[in-house]
């Protein structure tokens, strides 16, 4: 098997100023499922074609922005091994109780330099995608409400200590890098895009001035039209846009940059590239940022960089 | 859509930095106002209260909190000041401000 260790991105927790009016949004405007309650409160959901009990977790906070983001690894003995290179390696972790959670197994939780606090678990609850796992359906109700997205795919994060933070996931967490935003010393690295995977990104980071910022979560749709399809969606249900419909010059996805109800920007994205770690990292200058963003109108985006929850 | 029941009341909002002035509707935001008409002045951001761009003091007037500021970025203290986000207060009468978030690009400088 070739996909080992750190398998997926699992989980996110994200704060919302106002709980009952993002669960709506989230539920009937995105189409995500809802999933239940836990005794803090928290509300989860998981995107329509996720096996795994939950991926998104909406928590009412008087501040927007993101608690944590996890990941799936392929095994206990994996878990027990990364948090014993993660110490070796000067990474203080702790242990998050199995169950504190819905459906979670145990965590293990550190805080990357860019004041992040990241998570490695094996075990949440498989409940499917209600298709079955014998003789299938390929898809049902929920795949056609809301934006509908299969998977919550990567999250960008914003913090100062970008190289501290990229060095933790490809040195310990096994982690490669593929797309880079570089200053005009040709050198320093604005902005990162790292996989555990063939996908183009699990997460990234980019550099900005406050520490455990959110710039976006991103969700995996299935085509070009169904993105379109958000778009009309988003307009329809007064959802703040931020950039597109267009494509990434950067990991050319088709996307969608938008804004839940609290001001936590996601993306809804389609496409890209499959990526293999021996590749060559490929490097947008900062003057071709505009491109890399948003390749169809090369418009410079003043918000990529400066908005942040 | 259909038809207003009632008359929507509109109001000047005038941006003291700019000079720049605008109606928008006492049931919207002063960003949502400014948004609509196409002027510039006040930074658009995530419009959702959880991030700072379009932070704004209140000179003169008065206006109502119309959703959830993110506390990280409005205190107590600002909003005792009159300190708040342009996207989440609609204005009451005729209302001046000053504009305070800005697009600060600090690591390409
Ligand atoms: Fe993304």
């Amino acid at each position: 098997m070739a996909v080992t260790g750190v398998l997926r991105p699992g989980h996110a927790q994200i704060r919302v100023l106002n709980l009952e009016e993002d669960v709506k949004f989230y539920r009937d405007v995105f189409g995500l499922v809802e999933q239940g309650r836990d005794a803090q409160g928290r509300v989860y959901f998981k995107a329509w074609d996720e096996r795994d009990h939950n991926s998104v977790i909406l928590r009412q906070a008087d501040t927007a922005g993101i608690d944590f983001f996890g990941f799936k690894v392929d095994s206990v003995a994996t878990l027990n091994k990364l948090e014993g290179d993660l110490n070796a390696y000067g990474v203080k972790t702790e242990r998050v109780p199995a169950g504190e959670m819905l459906a979670t197994g145990e965590r293990v939780r550190f805080e990357v330099p860019t004041g992040h606090v990241i998570e490695l678990y094996a075990e949440k609850k498989d409940v499917g995608n209600g298709l079955g796992y014998s003789n299938p359906a390929p898809w049902n109700k929920q795949s056609e409400t809301g934006f509908a997205p299969t998977r919550m795919d990567h999250a960008l994060l914003g913090g100062g200590d970008l190289d501290g933070a990229r060095d933790i996931f490809i040195n310990v967490l096994g982690f490669y890098l593929t797309e880079e935003v570089v200053a005009e010393d040709g050198k320093t690295q604005i902005a990162v895009w790292l996989s555990c995977s063939n996908k183009t990104h699990d997460i990234a980071f980019v550099r900005c001035p406050e520490n455990g910022k959110l710039h976006h979560v991103s969700y995996w749709i299935e085509t070009w039209e169904k993105v379109l399809r958000a778009a009309d969606l988003m307009s329809m249900n007064d959802v703040p846009v931020d950039i597109g419909p267009t494509r990434h010059g950067i990991t050319r996805g088709a996307t969608i940059y938008a804004f839940d109800r609290s001001g936590n920007r996601f993306e809804t994205f389609s496409g890209g590239y499959i990526s293999y770690p021996d590749m060559h990292v490929l490097t947008w200058p900062i003057q071709h940022l505009p491109e890399g963003l948003d390749y169809a109108q090369r418009k410079l985006h003043e918000t990529f960089l400066t908005v942040f929850s | 859509m259909g038809v207003q029941a009632e008359p929507r009341t509109a109001v000047m909002v005038r941006i003291t930095d700019t000079g720049e002035s605008y109606k928008c509707h006492t049931d919207e935001s002063l960003l949502t106002g400014m948004h609509r008409m196409g002027k510039r002045g006040i930074p658009v951001g995530c419009r959702g209260g959880g991030c700072s761009v379009c932070k704004v003091q209140v000179v003169a007037g008065a206006y109502s909190q119309i959703r959830a500021m993110s506390r990280e970025y409005v205190s107590e203290e600002d909003l005792a000041h009159g300190r708040v986000l342009a996207c989440c207060v609609a204005p009451r009468g005729e209302i001046e401000l000053a504009v305070i978030g800005k697009l600060n690009k600090a690591v390409t400088r």
